[in-house]
């Protein structure tokens, strides 16, 4: 029997995958480890692939990390409908590697940021958002230098148009405003789904609102739910 | 700088024979002030280091404590589970000043090694730092370098930065200090120590190529810094890998988890030859090291480059030969060079080279490990007894909503949210209580008895005050200690150790020596009271610039323990009733306003006031009260005093209406420490609590309208949450 099992995996320079495996086993969900180099384990359930600083963040954040061998199994995984999840620098590689529309990019400050943020839900008919309804305001916490979003202005409107925007920053209320918006990204975008709906990165760390004892939220199991 | 004539004919009656070109730099960096303690050795026998928890104190890459079994922090007999943390603390002040940036992100490079050489993983990193006036630029430009450089670090090899002091101070102008405490973790069975075990066994360095970056680092340490020293001591000043740190981090946790290391220390100051040396002299054994084996980044160099450059990143093991193979696998899988440079043997160390075929192998060191290590004569110094200022106070003394702005809107009070913004608070999801409160809250599930159980929260904090010290060292430096635990006992812990980072002027001019002495023994004293166990530290000591030294500054970190992770906000809830404990100014002394944050920005002098003896039953008492169900805020006060800390308490939702009867002013700003705000909805159990421990006062009532109401003596002030908030972003807004 093959066991079922979320593949997160380590790049060198991860250092969200032991926060990811830890949330999803809150949750019940069979969750290990995959080091870049052994490929990803036979029929995985789903595949995170978790923030950090992949091989330093040379060149550009996710670059590298993108055109790794497992990036193509992935790819594979993703083409076949298995949940994958890109987070922070995995939300860069997944963009990278061109699972996910767009490209993010230095913040407006030019600076690191760690802080919560308010998300608003733009779709509610994902695996990732299926805890959510349309419109509902998550609490969410960023830890990033480069997470702008960026796409050119054709490209972005095509990804509107066809509804591949997942998340936009938002205020407490629900509201887009510039003044909601952490690092300067396009519209606000926070997250965006590849061309299937079990595909999605974002910037925002799900797995560090998932532990109620951490006193942060617990927002993010909605979007770990997916692997459940 | 040279070896003094005198140790040199200290070495030289030793070895018999004049000391080799690499011998004379290896004693020179070896017995440096910074390596060797020579002006401060003779004083940290002051510090009682040991306690039932405490594993390895002084003397290691860092100290291992036992966590109390959660839940019997106070018991009469404090049970010790097998979960260690292990604590350390390094400064890096002269190469943060000649380049920010990189001097700063080494020190944290340097520390999380030091973790990792007890075979522990990193879980928390607290800064404190310490700049010249904030209005000046270069003191902006360096601090601006420094926060960015740990940062970069810290963010990338994935350990939080959850707490620390930012100060700024006159004396620090010339000479910033960045002084970095990390915490690790690890399980009894993984315990590593420097200590070599076995002659036949081999030494392997991991990690980066050698290469000439900061070649004598250790002894620019040990030198005043002249005004050209930004420019000149460039090459001092290694630079950081931190993608590679992290790989050596998994790599570290692999090899320990494989049992495959016997012994470990990482690669600081003085290289190879330090690290080598020392963990010979540890280990009683002796050691053959060829220096051409070690895996290098540039062409040709000599034996003299490759044994004491301070390349980062990288370690040094002593591994058994039939492992060999298997460390050689896990370099490999991340990629970090690997090399068997040697091994250990009966005794004395030597080190042989051979530059070319031409000229063979040569002997280049040559000399018995425990001279080098600890062969260093200590220095007596002479010392002036430090005297407290007289008594002036501004006159006439600032109208109150004046003086309260400007303390509330200082730099050293305000809000330090635009550097902590900048560090990963977050990341390893430990982290219960983030920057911006008293103390952070780290979660130590691992020490749970029971997987149902809560374990350890681990309450950590970190930081001095200039002003205490500068004007009192040694009661200033007890201050330092009492406001540290107060801080942990203000989240409901309780006070496990500490580590301490001493950082003073040139200790031959006696005055300095004396101020130095001072914060030695006031930390001492003030944690032997506390029943702390100071368990290891680090000194540094010609912290001198053209602005003179740096006041006396005994940087405390310090962690507690309580069972579970949930702690009181530092933050008023807006439903209960006011209360301050342990306020010696409420109850009518006359405390004086020496060493407060509105003297320094007023101008005038007074005595600084004396903190309490015997303050082991208040920080337990207040660890009670902070847990209470009817508790909904606890903050420590200190620095900037009550006036301060009652301003961090207001939010948008909820503020308080406070009366204070008597002079306003010594009310208000006076940093006596020892006390503690109180918001709760059963004022009687507090009282209950502390009666007889320390004084209580109810002041007022929270309120749910974001203002705060303050009326002290014939005076009152109104300001709303967005005055505060304004007046506390002064970093922000000057920064960006």
């Amino acid at each position: 029997m093959v066991a079922v099992t979320v593949a997160v995996i380590r790049f060198g320079g991860s250092n969200c995958d032991r926060d990811a495996v830890r949330a999803l086993e809150h949750l019940g969900v069979d969750a290990e480890i995959a080091w870049h180099e052994d490929g990803l384990p036979a029929d995985p359930s789903g595949v995170v692939i978790p923030g950090g600083f992949s091989y330093g963040d040379y060149l550009r954040a996710g670059a590298m990390a993108a055109r790794s061998p497992v990036m193509t199994e992935v790819r594979e995984a993703a083409a076949e409908g298995t949940p994958v999840l890109g987070v922070c620098n995995g939300a860069q590689i997944g963009s990278e590697s061109g699972l996910t529309p767009g490209a993010f990019t230095t913040n407006r400050s030019a600076r690191f940021q760690c802080e919560q943020v308010h998300c608003r839900v733009e779709r509610a008919d994902t695996p990732f958002t299926a805890a959510f309804d349309e419109g509902d305001v998550v609490r969410l916490p960023i830890a990033h230098g480069e997470g702008r979003f960026e796409a050119e202005d054709d490209r972005y409107e095509r990804l509107v148009a066809e509804d591949r925007v997942l998340f936009r920053y938002c205020d407490a209320d629900g509201t887009v405003t510039d003044a909601a918006n952490p690092n300067g990204s396009k519209g606000g975008v926070a997250g965006v789904l590849g061309e299937r709906e079990t595909v999605a990165v974002l910037m925002p760390h799900p797995e560090r609102a998932a532990l109620p004892d951490l006193h942060g939220g617990t927002d993010g199991r909605g979007l770990l739910r997916a692997f459940a | 700088m040279p070896l003094a004539p005198s140790d040199r004919e200290l070495v030289v009656d030793e070895l018999g024979r004049d000391p080799t070109a690499a011998e004379e730099a290896l004693f020179e960096n070896l017995w440096s002030e910074h390596c060797a303690y020579r002006s401060s050795r003779p004083l940290l026998s002051a510090f009682a280091s040991e306690g039932p928890g405490v594993v390895v104190g002084p003397g290691d890459d860092a100290a291992v404590v036992a966590l109390p079994v959660p839940g019997t922090e106070t018991d009469d007999q404090t049970r010790y589970s097998d979960t260690y943390i292990t604590m350390g603390v390094e400064s890096h002040n002269h190469p943060s000043y000649v380049d920010p940036f990189d001097g700063a992100a080494t020190g944290v490079g340097g520390i999380v090694r030091d973790t990792m050489s007890m075979g522990a993983y990193p879980i928390a990193l607290a800064d404190s730092l310490y700049f010249g006036d904030f209005d000046r630029e270069h003191s902006r430009y360096l601090f601006e370098g420094v926060v960015e450089g740990i940062s970069h670090y810290g963010n990338c090899i994935g350990v939080p930065t959850v707490s620390g002091s930012v100060a700024f101070h006159d004396s620090y102008e010339g000479n910033p200090l960045v002084n970095v405490a990390c915490v690790g973790l690890l399980g009894e069975d993984r315990l590593v120590t420097a200590a070599v075990q076995e002659p036949g066994n081999k030494l392997v360095l991991v990690g980066n190529g050698t290469g000439r970056d900061g070649l004598g680092g250790a002894s620019f340490a040990s030198e005043d810094l002249a005004e050209d020293a930004e420019t000149e001591d460039r090459p001092a000043v290694q630079v950081g890998d931190p993608y590679t740190e992290k790989l050596l981090i998994e790599a570290n946790e692999e090899l320990v988890g494989d049992d495959l290391v016997r012994a470990a220390r990482d690669l600081g100051a003085a290289g190879l030859g330090g690290a080598s040396s020392e963990m010979i002299a540890k280990g009683d054994l002796g050691a053959e090291i060829e220096l051409d084996r070690v895996h290098q980044r540039e062409p040709k160099m000599n034996a003299l480059e490759i044994l004491l450059a301070e390349s980062q990143e990288r370690m040094c093991y002593e591994v058994r030969p039939e492992d060999v193979d298997a460390v050689r696998e896990i370099a490999g899988k991340y990629d970090l060079g690997c090399s068997v440079i040697g091994e250990v043997t009966e005794d004395r160390y030597v080190c042989t080279f051979e530059g070319s075929e031409s000229r063979g192998r040569e002997t280049v060191v040559d000399a018995p490990a425990g001279f080098l290590a600890d062969g260093a004569p200590m220095n007596d110094l002479d010392h002036v007894e430090p005297e407290q200022p007289a008594t002036d106070l501004p006159d006439p003394a600032p109208d109150l909503r004046a003086a309260f702005e400007t303390v509330v809107g200082s730099p050293n009070t305000a809000s330090k949210r635009w550097v902590y913004r900048q560090y990963d608070h977050e990341v390893g999801t430990r982290t219960a209580l983030r920057p911006g409160d008293d103390a952070a809250l780290v979660a130590v599930r691992e020490s749970a008895p029971v997987d149902a159980a809560p374990g350890t929260g681990l309450a950590f904090s970190a930081g001095a005050d200039p002003n205490w010290t500068d004007v009192a060292p040694y009661d200033g430096a007890r201050a330092v200690a009492l406001e540290n635990a107060t801080n942990i006992a203000a989240k409901g812990a309780h006070p496990l150790a500490a580590v301490d980072c001493l950082n003073g002027g040139n200790p031959e001019k006696p005055d300095v020596y004396g101020g130095f002495r001072g914060i030695v023994d006031g930390l001492a004293d003030e944690c032997a009271d506390l029943d702390v166990p100071v368990v290891g530290g680090n000194v540094s000591l010609y912290n001198d610039s053209e602005a003179g030294p740096v006041a006396p500054t005994p940087t405390l970190a310090m962690v507690g323990t309580k069972a579970g992770y949930d702690a009181p906000p530092a933050a008023f809830a807006g439903e209960g009733a006011v209360l301050v404990v342990g306020d010696r100014a409420l109850e009518g002394e006359a405390v004086p306003l020496g060493g407060s944050e509105y003297l320094a920005r007023h101008g005038g002098t007074d005595a600084f006031p004396e903190p309490p003896r015997n303050n082991t039953a208040f920080l337990r008492a207040l660890a009670d009260v902070a847990d209470h169900d009817a508790t909904r805020a606890v903050h420590d006060v200190s620095h900037g005093g009550l006036a301060v800390a009652l301003a961090e308490m207001v939010t948008g939702d909820a503020g308080a209406d406070v009366s204070l009867g008597g002079d306003a002013h010594r009310l208000l700003f006076n940093e006596r420490v020892g006390r503690a705000v109180i918001e709760t909805t059963a004022p009687e159990a507090v009282a209950a609590a502390v009666d007889g421990v320390a004084p209580v006062h109810e002041v007022g009532t929270s309120t749910p309208d974001g203002t705060l109401d303050l009326t002290a003596g014939d005076e009152s002030l109104s300001v709303d949450v967005a005055d505060i908030r304004e007046l506390r972003s002064v970093i922000e807004r000057q920064m960006e």
